[in-house]
């Protein structure tokens, strides 16, 4: 992990791009607009931080922004990890898709499942993904699960008993 | 075959519309002018097939024999496992998120007590890290014999597979011992583990210490001579470290394509740092790399184990700080303070103050990572496991495009994805 100076100077160097810092626990956070994530990435990669270890959603209920987008971003040879968090609002939950290749430089192939996934269990929307789709839940699924406003439990199971019009066609 | 007379097949695996003739005329579809016709089929493969290793499904896109695409659809597993975990205090949590990855079980565990130990900042004695190694490295020997003896049924070998769970049984036999359960054992605990380990466990240990590499050496020895088993892997489906590393995949996949990267070494936790062991790497990054490198980890965990057990230090096996562990059960008989501590860690659990942590450990299938937010009550506001399993399955379409469907069977086998750590 850089160490807290460390992530000052890498905020620095970032410019207006990186919105705030974190140094919680040994651990360094970058917190990033969102609309330059990409380019944010890119610049991280470029300073060896190749591998993107992971992709991870959250919610911040209730505050806002409420959905929080985190990218774990390891240097194998240094052995060293930032953390990069872009935090999106409820009412427009967009943000750049990191798995294809663009104009601004080459993608991060790994991102796919996991942005779809988080596009499934938040609903943030990753602009220019390939295939941006349910991936754990069922395609017709409403709701988004993994929102902290989304209740716990109540929901019908899908037996025939459980439907009206079934059960009375099975009578 | 005529070169004209190959079909077009399309990027992305489409259809293609038929064979086309050199003179632009539409070929006959009933084939009578002699011409052989080919065209794409979509195979659906799974969820329910023995050779799945889980419910995954696969839809295939095949032109013959030949792998064209392939797209995995997963989901048939999915239990809300993290959503269950908000609902639960921090100590109730283990043992849901145990039940992810149900062959490494302790390793899921292991991620989530170090995250909320970061975010605690509680110190773990030595003989808990120590206790720990152990059952992690015997937990990676039983996940690794799963995947031999399930990789083997697979290639066509049965009688692997009941060897195989013959060594894993002594295993399960161990965590009984130790715990209580064969499986899912809740022995992990946020500050150290739950139990000692009883008298007697050491020798049990040791004796299958003297055991597992002999039978590793048998099961080397069975599946490297036979002609068949190599003709699968030898060569199959291999990838590069770099396309590997785009793809996010660690573990022994990544190492089978000679990049050493595994975590135990590069970033030690848990005292890993205080044993000598080695890497195995492998060179093409094939099949047969693959199921190299995990049979030589066997004996690496076994030298771990070995030194783990030696050099057991005296101490507590779990911290003392009464804000996170239980009491001893001797001190709630005569001391007020355990008694409440008790009540208030059963009832209510330990707050955890607010932040987040990602704390990456090495899973017999990769970085297995635990990210816990905390919102400063006494449940996690967020549980999120980076699973080894979900990550590496993005690589198979990638390593078998243009394979054949029979290899797509040894590549499944030999990637080892476990569908309860896909799906959660």
């Amino acid at each position: 992990m850089p160490d807290a100076p460390g992530l000052e100077l890498l905020a620095k160097e970032l410019g207006d791009a990186a919105l705030e810092t974190v140094y919680f626990r040994g651990r360094a956070t970058l917190i990033v607009d969102p609309r330059r994530i990409r380019s944010v990435l890119a610049e991280l990669r470029a300073r060896g931080y190749g591998f993107l270890a992971s992709v991870h959603g959250v919610d911040h209920y209730p505050e806002e922004p409420r959905l929080g987008v985190i990218y774990e971003l390891l240097d194998m040879s240094r052995v060293d990890r930032v953390t990069v968090k872009a935090r999106v609002p409820l009412e427009e939950p967009v943000i750049d898709s990191l798995t294809p290749d663009a104009d601004d430089g080459p993608g991060w192939p790994t991102a796919d499942h996991q942005e779809r996934e988080i596009y499934d269990m938040f609903g943030v929307v990753f602009r220019g993904h390939p295939e941006l789709r349910r991936i754990l839940m069922p395609e017709d699924y409403e709701g988004y699960p993994q929102r902290r406003d989304f209740p716990v439990g109540g929901e019908p199971v899908f037996f025939t008993y459980n439907d009206p019009a079934r059960r009375a066609a099975s009578r | 075959m005529n070169a004209t007379r190959q079909p077009a097949v399309t990027e992305g695996g489409a259809r293609a519309p038929g064979p086309t003739l050199p003179d632009g005329q539409a070929a006959s579809s009933d084939g009578r002018d002699g011409a052989l016709r080919q065209e794409l089929l979509t195979l659906n493969f799974g969820p329910h097939h023995p050779a799945t290793h889980g419910v995954l499904r696969l839809l295939v896109t095949l032109e013959g024999e030949v792998v064209r695409d392939l797209k995995p659809v997963i989901g048939y597993v999915h239990t809300g496992i993290e959503k269950t975990a908000e609902d639960k205090s921090y100590w109730k949590v283990i043992p849901v998120v145990e039940r992810m990855d149900y062959l490494s079980y302790y390793f899921n565990a292991m991620a989530f007590c170090a995250a909320v130990e970061a975010l605690v900042e509680v110190e773990i004695p030595r003989r808990a890290q120590y206790l720990r190694v152990i059952h992690l490295e015997l937990n990676r020997i039983a996940s690794h014999l799963i995947w031999l003896g399930t990789g083997a049924l697979e290639l066509g070998a049965v009688s692997i597979f009941l060897y195989c769970l013959r060594e894993r049984e002594l295993i399960l036999d161990l965590f009984e011992m130790s715990s209580g359960q064969r499986m899912h054992t809740r022995y992990f605990q946020v500050g150290g583990v739950i139990e000692d380990i009883p008298s007697g466990f050491e020798r049990k240990l040791r004796e299958f210490l003297a055991v597992m590499p002999k039978r590793a050496d048998e099961y080397g020895a069975i599946l490297r001579s036979n002609e068949i088993v190599l003709q699968r892997l030898r060569g199959t489906c291999p990838l590069d470290a770099e396309t590997l590393l785009g793809l996010g995949v660690t573990g022994p996949l990544l190492r089978a394509a000679g990049n050493p990267w595994d975590l135990r070494k590069a970033a030690p936790y848990s005292s890993y740092e205080e044993f000598d062991f080695k890497i195995p790497v492998g060179s093409v990054g094939d099949n047969y790399d693959r199921f190299a490198v995990r049979l030589a980890e066997i004996y690496e965990s076994v030298r771990i184990i070995e030194q783990a057990i030696d050099g057991l230090p005296e101490g507590q096996f779990i911290t003392t700080d009464r804000k996170v562990a239980l009491p001893p059960r001797h001190e709630l008989a005569t001391s007020m303070e355990a008694l409440i501590h008790h009540f208030k860690l059963v009832t209510e659990g330990f707050r955890v103050p607010p932040g987040e942590v990602y704390e990456p450990i090495e899973s017999p299938r990769g970085e297995l990572g635990c990210y816990v937010r905390s919102d400063g009550s006494s449940k996690p506001a967020r549980v999120h496991m980076r699973d080894p399993s979900f990550v590496n399955l993005q690589a198979l379409a990638h390593m078998v495009k243009g394979s054949y469907i029979a290899d797509l069977i040894a590549t499944v086998a030999m990637l080892d994805p476990i569908l309860g750590g896909i799906d959660r």
